[in-house]
């Protein structure tokens, strides 16, 4: 057991060597990484993973997971974990952490996430990547005077068609409150009760909850509804299909993934080493422009690399996020946070 | 004989009894012995309702299933040998296609710029696009499109052991055709209904997919309860009291049937 256990682990090392082309071959530190795979995970490879690698010397073996979370749990809990950093919706770090499976981290060891403001980083985390749930619609069914906050979205009589959200409180609690005329930086803590009461009241006149961006985007692109919630990538993917959609970025709600190391990771030091590299403002300004995601590190827009008209589309450039909700993960996480998202399933119910 | 089939146990025994053993297990234990799980099933009733639902859902896919599959598998009974062929592979077709792939399909089909509507707006029936998808009425559709082959398989295959002898022996007393069919035919493909209407129901009550594509998120059956629950209380526990509960009226309902009828009739050759 022991000797397989060793040969994979030697094996996966070789794979990494390999990978990097031999440059690389005599470097002794590595971690494994971990995101959630597909055109996401390869942008980041290109802007920040092998980059970082090569200006460390260290050698980065990846791996991707839909859901990191299970994983976190159970690696952790069998007392050996295999990852070392991983990319997750910044509620997984902060409930990792308070559960005791993510490291705490020493931001002496991390300048330029200390350089970060407080609002994007954890004692477990450092603000990723950003992406915004916000207000979409049809340009064939609105031309002109289209739906402009969540106030509109509710409106079904100055703003007919049909409508979907996402089948998740998550970002849906706080649309509903917008509309009720909660300020964006006045959300937290939510006022839960406010935030459904709210929502009964559009309840009937929503088509689809949905459940994966995928769908998501069909539902827009097919013409199925009219205005929906959805994620901003998804929207402009769709949008550069040639379909007639657009969005607004006024109150969306701004999301992020962060980055946290597991507890106990194999390669603690060099892990850190990565985290700080990770989110370099230089590195973090080449991810948007690979794919439709915003820095995690608001100094990404001082560096230069990102043009003005690039920026504008962003989610974090500041103009943009000032017109945006801040989702709060540590109130996610708070009981009160955990007792919401488990009452959303008997409000879909009734 | 046993030499040849441990293989096969010792595989079921590793792959299926062990771990579902271990996540009943679960959902009876975590830091130390609890019903927890199991009084948040049967008080909240989130469960309930979905419970309820996802036996109403199997019950509709299964009697339309019925309706549907009953004249399939006799046409393909009394015709040549040419043409039961041709319908057992228009059953069978669909079958070795993805489920994915189907729930798209009929989303393409149903919803409100689908071809349904857009057909039934051209011929001028309607003014308003019907609501065919994201509710109970398109999952149902989906799911007795799925699983029509389980049901027309085991009518077919025993309505191929009745004897035609016996149909003419009705006719040769001055019996009319339909009454042969009722007082013949019909009871003698019993057992065949009952087993295709257990292998529906009972497959039905585990679907995810399709009311998950196609439900519009209103349409909650139990095995979503049961992946949403994993992400909501962060352990496997909370899942599997589900899963065990949903397993347990299985069982019950085919001890039920095995009082009418022998279980390997619905499960085998026989």
């Amino acid at each position: 057991m022991m000797n397989t256990k060793r040969n994979f682990e030697l094996g996966c090392a070789l794979l990494g060597v390999l990978a990097l082309g031999g440059t690389a071959a005599d470097a002794a530190e590595q971690i494994t990484f971990v995101s959630q795979g597909g055109a996401y995970q390869q942008a980041q490879t290109v802007a920040i993973l092998d980059p970082s690698a090569k200006k460390l010397g260290i050698t980065i073996n990846q791996d991707s997971i839909p859901d990191a979370w299970p994983a976190i749990k159970t690696q952790v809990g069998s007392g050996k974990p295999i990852w070392d950093v991983v990319d997750t919706p910044t509620g997984n770090c902060l409930r990792g952490g308070e559960q005791g499976l993510i490291e705490k981290l020493d931001f002496s060891k991390i300048p330029n996430g200390a350089a970060m403001p407080e609002a994007y980083r954890s004692p477990y985390s450092v603000s990723y990547e950003f992406y915004s749930s916000v207000l979409a619609f049809s340009q064939k069914t609105f031309p002109k005077d289209a739906p402009s906050n969540w106030a509109d979205f509710w409106d079904v009589k100055k703003f007919p068609g049909r409508r979907a959200l996402r089948n998740h409180p998550f970002a849906t609690l706080e649309a509903a409150l917008m509309a009720d005329g909660v300020a964006p930086d006045k959300l937290y803590p939510l006022d839960v009760d406010r935030a459904f009461k709210k929502l009964e009241e559009i309840k009937p006149h929503i088509t689809v909850w949905w459940t994966s961006g995928a769908q998501s985007a069909q539902l827009l692109n097919d013409g199925e509804v009219d205005m929906e919630m959805a994620w901003n990538g998804r929207v402009s993917a769709v949008a550069k299909e040639g379909a007639k959609v657009s969005f607004t970025y006024n109150q969306g709600i701004l999301q992020s993934t962060s980055l946290c190391i597991l507890k106990g990771a194999p390669n603690l030091d060099t892990a850190v080493k990565f985290l700080n590299e990770a989110v370099d403002p230089v590195h973090q300004a080449n991810l948007p422009l690979q794919i439709d995601y915003g820095p995690g590190n608001p100094k990404a827009f001082e560096t230069g690399v990102i043009k003005p008209e690039r920026a504008a589309q962003l989610p974090s450039e500041p103009a943009n996020a000032a017109k945006q909700a801040l989702m709060s993960y540590a109130w996610w996480s708070s009981p009160a946070g955990e007792a919401a998202e488990k009452r959303w399933a008997s409000f879909m119910q009734k | 004989m046993l030499a040849l089939v441990s293989p096969a146990l010792l595989v079921i025994l590793m792959l299926i009894v062990l771990p579902v053993g271990w996540l009943a297990w679960q959902s009876i234990y975590h830091d130390g012995f609890t019903l927890e799980n199991y009084r948040r099933v049967f008080t909240e009733d989130v469960y309930w309702r979905s419970f309820a639902l996802t036996f109403e859902i199997s019950l509709a896919v299964t009697l339309i299933a019925l309706l549907l599959g009953y004249p399939l598998a006799y046409l393909a009974n009394s015709l040549p040998k040419g043409w039961s062929i041709l319908i057992l592979s228009l059953v069978l077709l669909p079958f070795w296609t993805s489920v994915l792939v189907r729930a798209y399909a009929w989303l393409a089909l149903l919803q409100r710029t689908g071809v349904i509507n857009q057909f039934l707006r051209y011929l001028d029936l309607i003014s308003e696009p019907l609501a065919l998808v994201h509710n109970t009425f398109g999952t149902v559709v989906a799911t007795v499109h799925i699983l029509l082959p389980f049901m027309v398989l085991p009518l077919y295959a025993t309505m191929q052991k009745i004897p035609d002898d016996l149909m003419q022996a009705g006719a040769s007393l001055g019996a009319s055709p339909s009454l042969t069919f009722f007082r013949v035919f019909l009871p003698l493909s019993l057992p065949g209904v009952l087993a295709g209407c257990t292998m529906v129901f009972v497959l039905c009550l585990g679907f995810y997919i399709t009311p998950e594509l196609l439900g519009g998120g209103r349409t909650v059956m139990v095995s979503m309860l049961v992946s949403r629950n994993v992400e909501l209380y962060n352990q496997f526990g909370a899942a599997s009291a589900v899963a065990v509960v949903l397993l347990l009226s299985v069982l019950a309902i085919f001890f039920i049937v095995s009082r009418f009828i022998s279980l390997d009739r619905v499960l085998g050759q026989k």
